[in-house]
């Protein structure tokens, strides 16, 4: 095993626990192992990078996990192109978020606390991403959502925290529930789990079918529809995206790094490792397109209504999300995995650029007190301007190229729900920027709205945050260069590198096709920019017209669709009342210990009668012996 | 002959204890505990070489003691290992010593007796493990209920009479049942007690079945299966704090061993035939188990209903029949015995503090217990599965194992997974996270005594988690051995799966090559 490559997880694996361990004493200086640590796996995956593009791959296995009969499961690394790109997307985005928290993070209690987490969460993703098994894979999975775990509830004396930690975990577990079941449908299906030898193999479940409790199950999509629920959970998709708005609840680097970059990325993954087996079953990407979609336009519109910046950002997340999982789904793996590059760097820029507001506006994070901030908080507006540009989809920004290779996928792709899905997705783009300058603009033009207190304390945060900002704002603006595609003079290089494990994609629109495409794509986020500066520059008293006209649609929107009441009212409260009412206070201490205990009182009950026939006369004692001879000499004729 | 090795490991603790009680009462309370700490730590250390000396390639009983001992009734004292029995000896003597460690502070009356009763409880469980005659064990058996009698009766809470008699009366009912079994098998089996010769004979299938049930009566009791269950939370709610890591660890994994070591071999047809209705219990139990826990307000009581959903994990392992399920089993038998015992361990050190075992009476515990929080934090993960710690091993091996034979089986069970960090996770919130509670502003931080008693667990979670081969390779043999007694199919792709068998074989032996292998 090369060493760069041990390096890359196992350092941060060690910084965590020094840092745990020992931070304490360290106190204000606990950043220093962690930072060393990730940057030095930052430089290691860089030289993995070229080593992948100079031909050098990885499939290699430590040591033997697990044994058992004939299940072998080893601890191994696969280092291709995927994993390549994963690991920069990963330690990149790590690493600003350490330096970033040095400043965002002082003086805090758990200083120390907070850096161990974060290499803890760096060591769990680089291993998910590393693992060149579906165990590892679901090692490195369970682990990030530990960290987040971990890191959402970093401020554990406060109850909503807790609670959001408890909820990440717990939603997760209903979508581990299907991706460990999936695990054991492919064991089943090719005796290993280890990558290498399922996808060269694939083709043997081509036409299988699974016979499950009556129902007959074509075999790849049963797979795949069960390890897409892992993806869902993990990468809050609907019907399980509740845990992630609530995940805000953690400080502002953790939702950038874990909530919007690396971590719910991880279903996208999971499903462009898979693509053999996805390829295989046309319902199961037509299943993934369609959640996708839907995810995509539930989300960006809660994101109108929202007014806590954090929660628009996170809203954006989800659907920006589905906007990979439509990729993926259609057949575009690299343009998912695409996307998700470009993502990761303008969505860490905002959620960063949300904690510099933040931090200026002493932990206030309603938009309704903000607004003007452009004049006190000048790195921080032109960074966020940046993000929203590349998120809303201007063309020359990173996010455009990713977004419009997606869209003109979808559109040309074989797969059912590829229009759909476009449409969809076309629409999105407008409402995506609407809601970024919303938001942009409620936050730094227009008069500040807070109080006088917070308005003497504006400025600018200090370089340790601006810094990470502006090296995002360089990555949220040029990261679509690596993909331009040959429409707009490029040559596509994503694609072809990604290739040899994605795949060439299903569709090949027309280049007619996609300056169409691209043209309708960009006038949606136009109209989306122009309606934002309309309504919030212009017209300030539109919104609230609107509101007015729609009261149920806003209503609906604000409060997200009431998604969490109805997950409370047929989940959470039926299991307690099922719990307390009638399995333990009817069933175990009602029936079980009535009975346990009946039975020796029934005992002395008998006993106590029984000693009644003790009385010491002679004739009674005769009496029954006599019975009893009697009775036996009967049972012995009888019997015979 | 060779050195009676498990005499010496039955014996020592037991004539060590009894030593113990000539010492004053009065006079020397502080060196009877060091005397019985000093036994249990030697003890600990003899169980190392068994170990090491253990040929992980016969299934064959090992170190074999036989002698002659109740001539007219052919019973002997005949002992030996094999590899589904060894890992527990040197558990049992791991757990003997933190429960000493644990109750050298808590424990303030009959100081002696409860050091004693620890030694003779000890020597009396490894005495079972190491039985290959049915009446030696039942000897064991029934010798290891007095001094648990005792634990909760004397040393418990407030309610300890109550549960000390609702735990013994369940066993005794179960063991007398048992008894008479192993009566029946005596006279049915050409009057041998050797449970190896048991399980050549051939019975009839409907004396094997009647068998069956009144081994069940005793093991599952001890298990506790449902519906059999309801001494637990009270017998665990009720023990002082050594008590319960001792049951939780080792006593109730008495009952799951016994199916293992009699019921499998000796009664392989009933054994077969009862498997649905096994599962069925196992995943009722599971379920329930999980559900109730809900419900807790009792710290204590809902650790003891995980228990109830954790061991029909491992009932389902053992009955799914298949050799992954079987030594996820065994290996769960010995996870749980290390997590709950790590989870009572913590929780008694955090009783002895607070006097209260109402969750809603904690709260915020991880600002002054950071140290506790974060043994706690590893213990309820471990309890909830996550990768890397042993708790994960096991179940996924149990999982797996029954997925392969039954997919719906799987299916139910996997719903456990979810129910288990529910509770676990909300029981760690309500303790640790959310406001500090005023009360607890000024309770101290671990001492070192209490976290040398918890880094054994903490080694061994993260050890079987990550390196579990170095435990299942103890087994392999002895379980592909039991397997081949029991079912004529133990990799068995039985039903469900309707997938060629050949292709799964065939990728598995890829599988096997693809090792150290450079792609593309």
């Amino acid at each position: 095993m090369p060493t760069y490559l041990l390096i890359i997880p196992f350092l941060p694996l060690a910084s965590f626990v020094f840092t745990f361990l020992f931070g304490k004493r360290l106190g204000d200086n606990s950043h220093w192992v962690p930072i060393a640590a990730v940057l030095t796996s930052f430089s290691c995956a860089l030289y993995a990078f070229s080593q992948v593009k100079s031909g050098h791959h990885v499939n290699q296995d430590l040591y033997t996990w697990i044994s058992s009969g004939t299940m072998s499961v080893s601890v191994g690394f696969l280092l291709d192109e995927l994993t390549s790109v994963m690991l920069i997307v990963v330690t990149s985005i790590s690493s600003l978020v350490h330096i970033y928290s040095t400043g965002y993070m002082k003086g805090e209690d758990g200083y120390y606390r907070f850096f161990s987490y974060l290499s803890l969460f760096t060591f769990s993703m680089l291993m998910l991403v590393l693992g060149n098994n579906f165990l590892q894979l679901f090692f490195g999975w369970e682990a990030v959502g530990l960290s987040s775990y971990l890191l959402i509830g970093f401020y554990y004396e406060k109850k909503s925290a807790a609670d959001a930690g408890k909820k990440a975990f717990i939603v997760n577990r209903f979508g581990d529930f299907g991706f460990i079941l999936g695990l054991f449908l492919i064991y089943a299906s090719f005796g290993t789990l280890h990558y290498e030898p399922i996808f060269a193999n694939v083709d043997q479940i081509a036409n299988q079918t699974f016979t499950f409790l009556g129902t007959t199950w074509y075999l790849p999509t049963a797979i795949a529809l069960l390890l897409f629920c892992g993806a869902m959970g993990k990468s809050a998709q609907l019907p399980l995206h509740v845990w992630l708005p609530d995940a805000m609840e953690g400080p502002t680097p953790v939702s950038a790094l874990i909530h919007a970059a690396t971590m719910v990325t991880a279903g996208v993954f999971l499903i462009a490792r898979c693509n053999p087996i996805f390829t295989l079953s046309m319902t199961a990407l037509n299943v993934v397109t369609i959640i996708g979609s839907i995810t995509c336009l539930f989300a960006a519109t809660i994101a109108l209504t929202q007014t806590d910046i954090k929660r628009v950002v996170a809203y954006s997340t989800v659907s920006q999300l589905a906007y990979m999982f439509i990729a993926c789904g259609v057949g575009a793996y690299g343009a998912g995995i695409f996307h998700l590059f470009t993502h990761a760097y303008f969505k860490a820029l905002l959620f960063l650029g949300c904690g510099s507001i933040i931090l200026g506006m002493h932990h206030e994070q309603e938009v309704k007190y903000m607004g003007g901030l452009k004049k006190y908080m000048p790195i921080t507006y032109w960074t966020f301007l940046l993000a929203s540009l590349s998120i809303s989809g201007v063309p020359g920004f990173a996010g455009f190229f990713s977004k419009d290779e997606i869209l003109a996928m979808a559109f040309a792709s074989p797969v059912g729900a590829g229009k759909f899905a476009w449409f969809i997705g076309t629409l999105v783009a407008g409402m995506t920027a609407f809601y970024s300058f919303r938001l942009f603009l409620l936050i730094f033009h227009g008069e500040f709205r807070g109080t006088d207190k917070q308005k003497a304390h504006l400025k600018e945060s200090p370089k340790n945050v601006t810094i990470p900002l502006i090296l995002l704002a360089i990555g949220a603006v040029t990261a679509g260069n690596f993909g331009i595609p040959e429409v707009l003079g490029g040559n596509a290089n994503w694609g072809h590198y990604l290739e040899p494990v994605v795949g060439h994609a299903l569709a090949h629109p027309s280049h007619t096709t996609e300056y169409i495409l691209m043209m309708m794509s960009v006038s949606a986020g136009a109209i989306g920019i122009f309606l934002a500066w309309k309504m919030y520059i212009k017209k300030p008293e539109m919104p609230k017209n609107i509101m007015e006209r729609f009261p149920t649609l806003y209503k609906l929107s604000l409060n997200k669709y009431y998604v969490d009441e109805i997950y409370d009212f047929i989940i959470v409260k039926p299991a307690l009342l099922l719990s307390r009412s009638v399995i333990l206070n009817f069933f175990d201490i009602g029936i079980i210990d009535k009975v346990v205990n009946g039975v020796p009182k029934l005992i002395g009950q008998l006993s106590s009668s029984m000693r009644k026939m003790q009385d010491g006369l002679v004739s009674h004692y005769l009496a029954y012996m006599c019975g009893g001879a009697v009775f036996i000499i009967i049972w012995m004729v009888v019997g015979a | 002959m060779s050195f009676p090795i498990l005499s010496l490991l039955i014996f020592l603790p037991i004539l060590g204890g009894i030593a113990l009680l000539g010492v004053s009462n009065k006079k020397d309370v502080g060196s009877v505990k060091v005397m019985a700490l000093m036994i249990s730590i030697l003890e600990l250390l003899l169980t190392l070489p068994l170990l090491f000396a253990f040929d992980k390639t016969t299934p064959a009983m090992q170190f074999v003691e036989r002698h002659d001992w109740i001539k007219i009734f052919n019973i002997e004292y005949y002992l030996g290992v094999d590899g589904i029995a060894i890992l527990f000896i040197p558990l049992s003597a791991l757990i003997t010593i933190l429960c000493i460690l644990v109750s050298w502070k808590s424990i303030q009356t009959k100081v002696k007796e409860f050091f004693v009763a620890m030694l003779l409880l000890e020597g009396a469980m490894i005495g079972v493990f190491c039985s290959v005659d049915f009446f030696l064990f039942y000897i064991f058996w029934e010798a290891m209920l007095i001094p648990m009698f005792l634990l909760i009766g004397v040393w418990g809470g407030p309610n300890r009479i109550y549960a000390a008699t609702k735990f013994f009366l369940y066993t005794l009912v179960g063991s007398l049942l048992m008894l008479v079994g192993i009566i029946t098998l005596y006279i049915k089996g050409g009057n041998t007690f050797d449970i190896l010769a048991l399980a050549q004979l051939d019975l009839p299938v409907g004396t094997q079945l009647i068998l069956f049930w009144a081994f069940f009566a005793a093991f599952a009791v001890k298990v506790p299966m449902w519906p059999v269950h309801t001494w637990l939370p009270d017998a665990h709610t009720e023990a002082p704090a050594a008590g319960s890591v001792v049951l939780a660890g080792i006593l109730i994994k008495m009952g799951a061993y016994g199916f293992l070591r009699f019921s499998m071999p000796i009664l392989p047809e009933a054994t077969s035939a009862m498997m649905m209705p096994m599962i069925v219990l196992s995943l009722i139990g599971i379920v329930y188990g999980g559900i109730v826990c809900l419900a807790q307000t009792d710290l204590k009581r809902l650790i003891a209903y995980s228990s109830v959903s954790h061991m029909g994990f491992i009932t389902l392992g053992i009955f799914a029949l298949n050799t992954q399920s079987v030594e996820g089993g065994i290996l769960q038998m010995i996870n749980h015995g290390v997590v709950t015992g790590a989870l009572f361990l913590g929780i008694g050190m955090v009783y002895e503090r607070t006097h209260t075992r109402k969750i809603c009476d904690y709260g915020g515990l991880a600002t002054n217990m950071p140290v506790f929080a974060s043994f706690f934090l590893l213990f309820t993960l471990a309890a909830v599965g996550l990768p890397g710690t042993n708790g994960f091993v096991g179940e996924l091996l149990i999982l797996l194992g029954s997925f392969l034979t039954r997919p719906w089986v799987a299916l139910i069970a996997a719903s456990g997974l979810i129910i288990g960090a529910w509770y676990m996770l909300w029981l760690y919130q309500r303790i640790f996270f959310n406001p500090v509670n005023s009360k607890w502003d000024t309770i101290k931080e671990l001492e070192l005594r209490e976290i040398v008693t918890l880094m054994p667990m903490v080694i061994l979670i993260f050890w079987i988690g990550l390196f579990p081969n170095s435990l299942l390779s103890y087994m392999h043999v002895s379980v592909s051995h039991l397997l081949e007694q029991v079912t004529s199919n133990p990799d068995g792709v039985a039903s469900g799966v309707q997938l060629a068998v050949d292709h799964a074989l065939d990728a598995a032996i890829q599988g096997a090559h693809h090792v150290q292998h450079v792609s593309h």
